[in-house]
């Protein structure tokens, strides 16, 4: 494992199947009267979110303070940041508080790596989503989500994601989950699919380890798992479609989509999500959605990624495994 | 008056030669010339160029005094081998009147490291909407020949259709900055693969080339001659190529840095690597150097851009787009040009002095290295390697690209008007 998680892209295969197992381990620990490991007491992680963000910071906090780690929210809006300070300023303030780890969400793509490749800081970095550039934690939770359903809970122990069919719909072109994703994935083994108008595919897209598709329909029999992004509406101001209508009906999942998957298939939405524009209510609350099972494994992932950063050798959880029901 | 003998140097990259220096004049040309009653300077093989001519440098003064006043502006031209430069009108306030020229001029004539010829805005407060006082600032003592928006580029049609003409009646010119707003809104970095896997606004080829395409057209109709600013693309070499077949009235320049540099440098989110036009591909930067050698770009122009530090120490999106270039101008395109075989030292002389004079009308500049002719000289050891320290730069901004990278060439010694500006490698 490197010092920092800046990107999906960094992750080795070994690397990544570690992170995920390790989740798995994690999440025995919500299994608990006592959810709590005793791990990173004494340390300090700031969450640093320049940008608002409630259910990444809450899940980053709930991963930290599981780990009894000291946590410090620190959120750019009312600060001084508002004022004009700098992100190298903000960061060298918070270190020298004795700041171990920086959890990072910010809008402008490539500030976590700015922060852990400048000089400014000597903390771990994390990125909790730049920009349009990465989320590779949110990639980890998918991953692990999958894993889980398409391999199985104790089935998917060490393993990866191998010749699985991913597909991945919406707006790919101002999504740093689907760029975490296409990353991931691919590194796990998996065939990915990335379905949009060809508006909202960038410019370059051939150089990635995916196909691209503009015809839902056609992809969907052959997914075993198919990720919904967040469609903006303001997208169509600045004419990605022509109205909020048209998108549902080429590239939204409603019940009859639903039903063209295999039986086996998933559907995944990294929410917010937007109903009746890219996924319609049946969809979102049927059973083989995964939206709030994803939040859960994110408390995991990050608990994870925390432990294998900070953490050192010691191994995480003692006790041995519970069986899958 | 004091002598100058510049013994045994390789005037344009040819044989070795004496040059006598008399007052601000090239007394003579010859081997063997006497030394009696002149100061001389060994020049053991380097190469002796007509001082450079910049036509695209921003010395930040009035308004940006913290990055680049005049006078450091113009040392820095002195150390990079330049004697005289041409001065973006995008200050504070806007070159857009014949007052704020006369100030740059003015303040370029005090200092005395190298002429400044102030550039004039296009239109008014480079708002694209009303053209400035053209003629005005060309009847100023500052005798303004180009205009540019630089920055900026001149979008409605009209309004570039106009000044296109207007300046015809002195002569003028227009320099464009070829960028397509509403193409580029948000734009961070050259579109493509790169940006696609960063995540960065997309700054598209096509923005700059259909602004080049409509502009060589507009020049054809109303019999003009246009300038096009720091060509960046293949597709933009391809369009002038077409323009000049045809027998439209265009010139080109395209800068340093994006003969060498190419967008995977981005990959480091480091802003001293943001610029506009952006970094391209390895396919531009090839079909760039082959048209500067073939004449389809007429000039080689710095866009020397000074920042202070804090506008690039910082995450990309919020960084100031630029980077300087006077200092180190001729040893990229040393690296590029020379060493790679597509350019002699007597190519070199027309593209970064003979021809930007030319296209800017500085009088005594880029003239031939012969008797009778101003003394502005510029004396290169081009045998030298070194890595470039920023430290060492005369400019008041350190935003390079090339910190630490090995670079060939250094400019020694700068004559203006027979005055030494550089002496071995020092300001004077």
């Amino acid at each position: 494992m490197q010092r920092h998680l800046i990107s999906a892209a960094d992750l080795t295969r070994d690397d990544a199947v570690l992170i995920l197992d390790t989740a798995e381990e994690m999440a025995r620990v919500a299994d608990r009267p006592i959810k709590k490991l005793p791990t990173l007491r004494g340390r300090t992680v700031v969450n640093l979110f320049f940008e608002d963000s409630t259910r990444t910071r809450i899940s980053f906090e709930a991963a930290e303070k599981r780990l009894s780690a000291d946590v410090i929210n620190f959120s750019a809006k009312g600060s001084s940041v508002s004022k004009g300070e700098s992100l190298k300023d903000t960061a060298q303030t918070l270190e020298a508080m004795g700041v171990d780890a920086v959890v990072i969400r910010h809008g402008a793509s490539g500030a976590p790596y700015r922060l852990a490749t400048s000089g400014w800081i000597d903390a771990h970095v994390i990125n909790a989503g730049d920009g349009t550039h990465q989320h590779p934690t949110q990639a980890l939770l998918d991953a692990f989500t999958m894993r889980r359903r398409l391999v199985g809970r104790d089935a998917g122990l060490g393993r990866d994601l191998d010749g699985r069919r991913i597909t991945i719909v919406g707006d790919v072109l101002h999504s740093r989950v689907a760029r975490s994703n296409v990353d991931l994935l691919h590194t796990l083994g998996a065939e990915v699919t990335l379905v949009a108008p060809p508006t909202l595919v960038p410019v370059g897209v051939e150089t990635w380890p995916c196909e691209v598709s503009y015809d839902l329909d056609a992809v969907l029999p052959k997914s075993d798992a198919v990720m919904m992004l967040r469609v903006q509406r303001e997208r169509m101001n600045a004419a990605f479609f022509p109205t909020e209508r048209e998108y549902s009906r080429r590239y939204g999942l409603d019940g009859d989509r639903m039903a063209r998957m295999p039986e086996h298939a998933i559907v995944m939405h990294p929410g917010p999500m937007v109903r009746g524009m890219e996924i319609t209510a049946e969809v979102a609350d049927s059973d083989r959605c995964t939206v709030v099972e994803q939040v859960a494994n994110g408390v995991s992932i990050r608990m994870a990624v925390l432990y294998l950063l900070l953490g050192g050798n010691e191994p995480a959880v003692t006790h041995t495994r519970t069986e899958e029901k | 008056m004091s002598k100058t003998l510049i013994r045994g140097a390789k005037v344009l990259g040819g044989e070795p030669q004496d040059v006598l220096i008399d007052g601000g004049t090239i007394a003579e040309v010859g081997t063997g010339l006497s030394a009696e009653g002149a100061e001389v300077v060994e020049a053991g093989g380097k190469v002796l160029l007509p001082g450079l001519v910049d036509l695209h440098t921003h010395l930040r003064e009035p308004g940006r005094e913290d990055s680049e006043t005049v006078l450091t502006g113009t040392r820095a031209a002195a150390s990079g081998g330049y004697t005289a430069v041409f001065a973006m009108a995008n200050t504070f306030p806007v070159a857009d009147t014949a007052g704020v020229v006369e100030q740059v001029y003015r303040l370029g004539q005090e200092h005395g490291y190298c002429d400044v010829q102030p550039i004039g805005a296009v239109t008014v407060g480079l708002e694209g909407r009303k053209l400035a006082e053209l003629g005005a600032m060309h009847e100023s003592a500052a005798g303004v020949t180009v205009f540019s928006d630089d920055g900026k580029c001149v979008d409605d049609a009209v309004i570039m259709r106009r000044a296109l003409e207007y300046v015809k009646a002195f002569g003028g010119v227009v320099a464009q900055h070829a960028q397509e707003p509403r193409l580029t809104e948000g734009a961070q970095m050259n579109e493509g693969v790169v940006s696609a896997e960063l995540g960065l606004g997309g700054w598209p080829a096509v923005a700059e080339e259909s602004i080049i395409a409509r502009d060589v057209l507009l020049a054809e109709h109303v019999g003009s001659r246009v300038h096009i600013c720091h060509l960046s693309t293949a597709g933009s070499v391809e369009i002038v190529r077409w323009a000049k077949s045809r027998g439209i009235d265009v010139t080109a320049e395209v800068t340093p840095h994006h003969l060498l540099l190419t967008d995977e440098l981005v990959r480091t989110y480091n802003p001293v690597y943001k610029v506009n036009p952006p970094l391209r591909t390895e396919r531009d930067v090839l079909a760039l150097r082959e048209a500067l050698a073939d004449g389809t770009i007429d000039i080689v122009a710095t866009d020397h851009a000074p920042h202070p530090h804090e506008d690039k120490d910082c995450e990309w999106a919020a960084a100031a787009m630029g980077m300087v270039g006077l200092e180190t101008a001729l040893s990229v395109v040393q690296e590029t040009m020379v060493d790679t075989g597509l350019l002699t030292w007597a190519g070199v002389a027309e593209r970064m002095s003979v021809k930007p004079a030319e296209i800017g009308q500085a009088k005594g500049h880029g003239r031939p290295v012969s008797a009778g002719e101003p003394a502005n000289l510029t004396l290169v050891d081009t045998a030298y390697r070194g890595s470039v320290d920023p430290a060492g730069f005369a400019s008041r901004s350190r935003n390079t690209p090339y910190e630490g990278r090995e670079l060939p060439g250094r400019v020694t010694h700068t004559w203006l008007r027979g005055k030494a500006t550089l002496v071995d490698g020092k300001l004077t």
